[in-house]
């Protein structure tokens, strides 16, 4: 990744005055890049990272889970897939290698929500085959960024 | 009852600015000399498993072995140089100990040593504190403050002893290009003078390729005594670990007083710093956050008057005072007394660099982007 994208992955509210200043660019060629790469779907969208346990009232629940399917003729996973990430619950949606197929995050109001999500609309698909669904207790860590705060080191305000 | 030229190393007005600094709270702080990394991951881990595992007790006087032959390694495959690793490879506590056994090994009382200003402080101490002799030599802002080969040939008529070279270079961030380092050794070679280089911003080079001194040729090899460590561009100064390398007979006597003044590096550290040379990922990632922040900070000086030089290395500017008509010292108190802000005054590098500052950029973007504010409000008040 060139210093543009580095930058904008871990902050992307830094303006475009400052990542001129900070890549070497001009202005121009700041915006023109960003552009691009939101053309070519290389940025795909803006988000802020929220750690919902600290807003009061709203305790949602995350669910990982767990989907065998059958695939189908040409278009493998592809199809199946793209029937489950539409549902508006699901947050993720990973094609894996192993003992099943897909893996999907499900957020819903609360654990009620989530299984009549997954009773409802996910197992009477018929191209699922089985579900296992795994209650989130507690996020550690998301999108590389802890969400427990680490406590820094204390430099010394002045040194040689 | 303390030693007359232990009594007479001069703390200065320096000290007292440092303490107004350290008491007060909450101050935007330029005035770091280290980086506000922390060390990567994988040293730390391997601090602890090593603690886990109980080793803790005293390496080998030159140091672990396995530490000795990386930095071999990696010195060889970054700069083609061969140090060995059992007779010229020495594991010290930082540059910091490093410097002080290579002016223990060679100095004898009164023997001269050039410095050039500005310097990194311990520079002239150590050199007094060792009975020696500073030769200093002042570079300037319009040499970038660079060496110049005919004003150190000038030096060389009074036979010094050795030559601290620091490059980068704290506080200006200056470093040179291999060009420019032969220009120096052809100055330096006829002479019998030994080259101590302080190396240990290397890997925070931005411009160019880091070239290290004894690789210039093989008789700059012998007669250099090369000094780097894992504080800065590993972010480890709390590990405080350092080497140096050099001829055999360099190295021999250096062990010499290092096996009965420190006995060893401590341990855990030289197990750390083993393996930070397998983070050159994260060096490089750090790296390119420095570079990033340093055109950044650059830009943001200029454009409110403190005149400043592009830096190539480290993390420092040095930027100038004289639109203004303040001395550094001044500005450095009004600046924390008006808008909390701290910088280090260049007086505190040298003499006759009183309209110098050294400021860091080994601070996050944000705060940064708030000194700026807070020092472009300051100065329209001057
Ligand atoms: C030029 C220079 N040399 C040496 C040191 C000390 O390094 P160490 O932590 O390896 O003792 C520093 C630290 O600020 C430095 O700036």
């Amino acid at each position: 990744m060139n210093d543009l994208l580095e930058i904008l992955e871990q902050n992307s509210r830094v303006s475009v005055e400052d990542l001129a200043k900070l890549t070497g660019k001009s202005k121009k060629e700041i915006q023109r890049a960003i552009k691009d790469y939101e053309k070519k779907g290389v940025i795909v969208k803006y988000k802020t990272v929220i750690n919902k346990d600290k807003i009061k009232g709203e305790k949602g629940v995350v669910a990982i889970i767990e989907v065998q399917v059958t695939p189908q003729k040409d278009v493998g996973f592809d199809m199946v897939a793209s029937r489950i990430y539409k549902f508006p619950e699901v947050k993720g949606c990973y094609l894996l290698s192993g003992t099943y197929d897909l893996l999907l995050v499900v957020e819903g109001k609360d654990i009620h929500t989530v299984a009549n999500f997954v009773s409802e609309k996910l197992a009477p698909l018929s191209a699922v085959k089985g579900t296992v669904t795994h209650f989130m207790l507690k996020k550690y860590k998301e999108d590389g960024v802890v969400l427990v705060k680490e406590e820094k080191g204390k430099r010394l305000a002045i040194t040689y | 009852m303390i030693a007359k030229h232990i009594e007479q190393l001069a703390p200065s007005g320096i000290r007292e600015f440092f303490d107004l600094v350290l008491g007060m709270p909450d101050v935007i702080s330029l005035g770091v000399g280290e980086p506000d990394f922390i060390t990567p991951w994988r040293a730390r881990e391997k601090a602890i498993t090593a603690l886990e595992e109980g080793l803790t007790s005293y390496t080998s006087n030159k140091g672990l072995f396995v530490l000795r032959r990386s930095i071999s390694r990696h010195l060889e495959k970054k700069y083609g140089l061969k140090y060995d690793a059992q007779d010229e490879t020495l594991i010290t506590v930082g540059v910091s100990e490093g410097l002080d056994l290579a002016l223990r090994a060679i100095l004898e009382p009164g023997d001269k040593v050039i410095v050039a200003r500005p310097h990194y402080v311990a520079y002239p101490a150590l050199v007094v504190i060792n009975g020696g002799k500073v030769l200093s030599l002042q570079t300037k802002e319009e040499d970038n403050f660079k060496i110049k080969p005919k004003e150190l040939s000038t030096l060389l008529k009074q036979n010094p002893k050795a030559i601290i070279l620091n490059y980068p270079s704290n506080p200006t961030g200056v470093t040179y290009s291999r060009e420019e380092l032969k220009e120096i050794w052809k100055v330096l070679s006829p002479k019998e003078i030994i080259v101590i280089t302080d190396e240990v911003y290397d890997e925070l080079t931005y411009e160019g390729i880091h070239c290290s001194f004894a690789s210039l040729d093989k008789k700059s090899r012998q007669r250099t005594i090369l000094l780097n460590g894992f504080s800065k561009g590993y972010a480890m100064t709390g590990f405080r670990v350092g080497y140096a390398c050099a001829d055999k007979r360099i190295i021999s006597a250096m062990t010499k007083i290092h096996s009965f003044s420190m006995l060893c590096g401590p341990v855990i550290s030289q197990i750390a710093a083993a393996e930070a040379l397998l983070a050159q990922k994260e060096v490089k990632q750090m790296r390119s956050e420095y570079n990033r922040r340093r055109d950044f900070f650059v830009k943001e000086l200029n454009r409110i008057g403190l005149r400043t030089q592009k830096p190539q290395g480290a993390f420092y500017c040095f930027p100038s005072l004289k639109n203004f008509k303040i001395k550094a010292l001044d500005f450095a108190k009004g600046l924390l007394m008006k808008e909390k802000v701290a910088v280090v005054p260049g007086t505190a590098f040298g003499e006759g660099l009183e309209y110098y500052l050294r400021m860091a950029y080994a601070n996050s973007l944000d705060n940064l982007k708030e000194a700026v504010i807070r020092i472009e409000r300051f100065i329209s008040t001057l």
